[in-house]
């Protein structure tokens, strides 16, 4: 007998726990999300950091202790597995004081007691030496030589991808109303694209679990929305710090770190602004938080390139829920309701973890899953000619000469990595955005941020596939590219 | 194919375009790579009259103006690689410079002893200018708005905002309205329009098209995806917006027009040296780059007010490379002397001068000032100006002699005594 798991949720989190359950012989994985394509929520925006886990204190939050340590080793397999872009720098948390440095001390205990390898104090001397970017007016840091950064959003696709390939569905664009629960136990979920059946199902919501939560009658906690914002310097200005670099944390968050990211960028943030419970989607920058950032970076590193030299703000929302630890459980009571909830940071660390925890609960409870074995591990990224050994580039190019065809200058961008993406964003159920291609081949995300290609990419994909700019989404229901064919007005507003 | 060319000319706009054919017409043979499908560069996008009236002596539009370059170079027959994006740029020696092009039949390689790098500018995006506030659709250069709507036959928006008006942000506002979009207003920071007096009055003022002078936009409000509103301050003395003076205007959609930046990534990587100031290499008054035999043209050297500065600066590097190719892969500089930038000077190129030739200075002023005078301190130049606008670039032809006198030459902008 067939049966069925709906994971709510096609976030760092959700498309995780849906790579571990398509290990399972018998069970159907239907990934449902509300957004066009896969990981537009949280995961979308943030830091982009594998933490080494040393700040998660197994006393406070032991699950998020536990999954961070098991996520962060789970990386290094995916990452290879899956072709998903990463470093592994290290870190450093700088201290502009003895005091500073006093308090940080503790985190040499957690990372004792978690067994991080690789925790260490620097003095000044040391810090320069082995980050020279660094701002020299600090008495010294913290090492944590395993910290390691990805590119989140393609590793949600990545991660999506080989779910997909080995038989995970994805139902995007797809808003879940309900959760239709009868004599104690789930039996589906109501979306926007019609009433999924479900033996089981995730809640893997993002800021929204605790909505999703009340969907099955459960509401022993809130998520609440904070505001993170960064800016993105040009990849043609420096200084790029070799390590990950951030403050000591406080309370609130992480620090501001200032880091150069998998595609070559210096970028710094994020702040920490609780908001509104009703401002989940907020993804505003304000002059004030750009500030915030960057006067907290000039503290880490020696100089900062002009404000001018920004490509790009954005802000990202953690979902911070009541306790501060993460909510991972199988429910009784709707039984089958299971829950990766409140997964703040370090979220997109524990992420491959929190899907082998949410997998072995699944199974516990539905019993006698064995695992496939036909199930396929390997997943591979989207060719990038640009960086391809020449004849490995030229044999691509002799079988696709889109692949000569550069299109996007900043970052050097073939059509037929554009087509590429396009072709596996169909493939996996995704809308036809041009956010979806930006996030899957980097197209329109450096230095002219899209203002020398993006008119070409659109007319690629009008002359392809027919879908005209004024119909194409740059990424949600509504964000029209364009909006007529050029006599629209003088014809009298008719849209041809 | 090695060694068949004795000058590589990067972009095939107008700078690149009047490179290679006067390169060709000196005997030289040159070589266009080009990344678009077809030669032109920007010019082709701009439907709208203004071009070529110094170099023509008419009034053409963007692409008849390319069109007559392009004619020439198919009578010359010189070569051209379409569709071929320059990966990398090698400066071997002073006698080779070889690139590696990716292109749709694969990878060539392709050297010269000389190189022309006119690869034109990009336009500033928003972020770069401090516009903040959510990310949705309908935030686009000007340059891509045109691309949309005149080689692709598509409106980008029908309530639209300007930012900048230069002539671009001016142009692209007649350009909307023309299309029966509603042009809410132009928004320019500084306390005077920066394009010229003509296209105030054919752009704007024709068309009742507002301008807010000592205005920025501040931030962009969402709805439904799309552009809602801009939010609009006006700016005091330092130009940063006054708290308080905030106001909404709605709109679907924000055209930034506020200015190009040279491209000069690769040329950067191959090692030339660039000027912060004008964004592009730093050169003598061959147009030659601090590597030798390199040479830069059009707005990948300086931003150009008028294409036929940027033709200009494309036959002149034409001419450095015939007279570094035959004097045996250099050029007569010797004791090169660094130009300085004095009294009211933004940016000036040439950046060294030798004395040994007769140099043309581009440049901007950094204020407004009326009846002034360009000059060298120390020596017999004087260029009188009328008005001096940051917008408007000056452009003065000084005779070498009066170069080789100053031990330390400095540009500079005087009031008129
Ligand atoms: C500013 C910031 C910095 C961070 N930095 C780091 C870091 O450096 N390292 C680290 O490890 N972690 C970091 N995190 C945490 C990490 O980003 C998150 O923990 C992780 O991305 C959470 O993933 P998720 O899948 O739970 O949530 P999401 O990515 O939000 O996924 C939830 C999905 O559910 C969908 N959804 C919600 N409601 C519905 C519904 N009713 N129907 C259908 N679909 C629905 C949403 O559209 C969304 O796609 C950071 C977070 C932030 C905000």
């Amino acid at each position: 007998m067939r049966r069925r798991v709906v994971v709510i949720g096609a976030g760092i989190v959700g498309v995780s726990v849906a790579r571990w359950l398509t290990r399972f012989e018998g069970l159907e994985v239907v990934v449902v999300d509300k957004e066009p394509d896969v990981g537009w929520g949280v995961t979308k925006a943030n830091t982009s950091i594998i933490h080494p886990c040393h700040e998660e204190d197994p006393d406070r939050w032991p699950v998020r202790a536990r999954l961070c340590v098991r996520g962060h080793r789970l990386w290094y397999d995916w990452v290879r597995e899956l072709d998903i872009p990463s470093r592994w720098p290290g870190e450093v948390i700088v201290a502009r004081t003895e005091e500073e440095l006093g308090r940080i001390s503790k985190y040499v205990d957690v990372a004792r007691r978690l067994g991080v390898p690789g925790v260490r104090f620097v003095d000044r001397e040391e810090l320069i030496e082995v980050e020279p970017a660094v701002n020299p007016d600090n008495v010294g840091g913290l090492l944590a030589r395993t910290a390691g950064l990805i590119s989140p959003m393609k590793a949600a696709i990545a991660i999506a991808e080989n779910a997909a390939a080995n038989g995970a569905r994805f139902l995007l664009g797809a808003r879940v109303r309900d959760i239709i629960v009868e004599g104690g136990a789930v039996r589906g979920v109501v979306t926007d694209r019609g009433v999924l059946e479900a033996d089981v199902v995730v809640n893997a919501a993002g800021v929204w679990a605790d909505e999703v939560a009340e969907m099955a009658g459960v509401r022993d906690y809130r998520i609440r929305p904070r505001r993170g914002q960064y800016a993105v310097f040009s990849d043609k200005v420096g200084p790029k710090p070799r390590l990950i670099l951030h403050t000591a944390p406080t309370p609130k968050t992480k620090g501001v770190y200032a880091v150069t990211t998998v595609d070559g960028n210096l970028m710094v943030g994020p702040t920490a602004e609780d908001l509104p419970d009703d401002a989940r989607e907020a993804r505003e920058v304000t002059g004030e938080g750009i500030d915030f950032v960057l006067e907290q970076a000039a503290k880490i590193l020696k100089s900062l390139p002009p404000r001018r030299r920004i490509i790009r703000t954005f802000a990202g929302i953690r979902p911070e829920p009541t306790g501060g630890d993460f909510i991972i459980r199988f429910h009784e009571e709707p039984w089958g309701f299971v829950e990766a909830a409140g997964i703040r940071s370090p979220g997109l660390t524990a992420a491959p973890a929190i899907g082998e925890e949410v997998a072995r609960l699944v199974r516990e409870a539905l019993g006698g899953l064995v695992e496939r074995d036909d199930w396929v591990a390997v997943r591979e990224g989207i060719p990038h000619p640009a960086t391809m050994a020449r004849q490995e580039r030229d044999a691509l190019i002799r079988a696709v000469p889109e692949y000569g065809r550069i299109i996007c200058a900043c970052r050097k961008v073939s059509e037929g990595e554009v087509i590429e993406a396009v072709e596996r964003a169909r493939a996996l159920g995704a809308g036809l955005t041009l956010d979806g291609i930006k996030f899957r081949v980097g197209a329109m995300y450096g230095d002219c941020q899209g203002s020398q290609c993006r008119a070409h990419i659109a007319y690629l994909i009008w002359r392809r596939y027919g879908v005209p700019p004024w119909e194409l989404m740059l990424n949600r229901e509504g964000s029209r590219y364009a909006l007529a064919p050029i006599k629209a007005l003088l014809r009298g507003g008719r849209d041809e | 194919m090695s060694k068949a060319y004795d000058v590589l000319v990067m972009g095939g706009g107008p700078a690149g375009l009047a490179a290679a054919t006067k390169a060709a017409e000196l005997g030289l043979r040159p070589l266009i790579i080009e990344a678009r499908d077809r030669l032109g560069g920007v010019p082709l996008q701009c439907i709208h009259p203004g071009f070529g009236i110094h170099y023509f002596r008419e009034d053409l539009t963007g692409p008849e103006f390319v069109h007559r370059f392009i004619s020439k170079a198919e009578e010359l027959g010189i070569p051209t690689l379409l569709n071929a994006h320059v990966l990398r740029a090698e400066y071997v020696s002073p006698a080779r410079k070889v690139l590696e092009v990716i292109t749709p039949e694969g990878t060539r390689v392709v050297e010269a002893p000389t190189l022309i790098y006119a690869v034109g500018a990009r336009e500033r995006n928003r972020y770069e200018i401090g516009i903040g506030g959510p990310n949705p659709a309908g935030v686009m250069t000007a340059g891509e708005a045109q691309t949309l709507m005149d080689i692709y036959g598509v409106l980008p928006g029908k309530r639209v905002l300007i930012v900048g008006s230069g002539d671009v942000g001016l142009i692209m506002a007649r350009r909307f309205a023309l299309e029966g979009a509603e042009v809410v207003g132009v928004v320019e920071i500084l306390p005077y329009p920066s394009g010229l007096p003509r296209n105030v009055q054919q752009c704007l003022l024709d068309y009742g098209i507002p301008l807010y002078l000592r205005h920025a936009v501040v931030s962009i409000k969402e709805e439904g995806g799309r552009v809602s509103a801009a939010v609009v301050a006006e700016v005091g003395e330092d130009l940063r917006p006054l708290p308080g003076t905030e106001e909404v205007m709605g709109c679907d959609t924000v055209i930034i027009a506020t200015g190009l930046v040279p491209r000069a990534s690769t040329i950067k990587r191959m090692g030339a040296a660039i000027d912060s100031r004008t964004g592009g290499p730093y050169v003598n008054e061959w147009l030659e780059t601090s590597l030798p035999g390199v040479f830069v043209a059009g707005n990948a050297l300086i931003i150009n007010d008028y294409v036929d500065y940027a033709v200009e600066q494309g036959e002149l590097a034409a001419e450095s490379a015939r007279a570094y190719i035959e004097g045996g892969y250099s050029l007569p500089t010797a004791g090169e002397k660094r130009v300085r930038l004095g009294r009211n000077v933004r940016l000036a190129i040439p950046q060294y001068v030798s004395g040994l030739r007769d140099a043309l200075f581009y440049g901007r002023v950094s204020f407004p000032e009326d009846s002034v005078i360009l000059r060298i301190k120390g020596a017999p130049y004087k260029l009188p100006l009328i008005k001096a606008v940051p917008a408007v670039m000056f452009r003065a032809r000084v005779r070498a002699e009066v170069l080789r006198e100053v031990a330390e030459p400095v540009l500079e902008v005087v009031p008129r005594a």
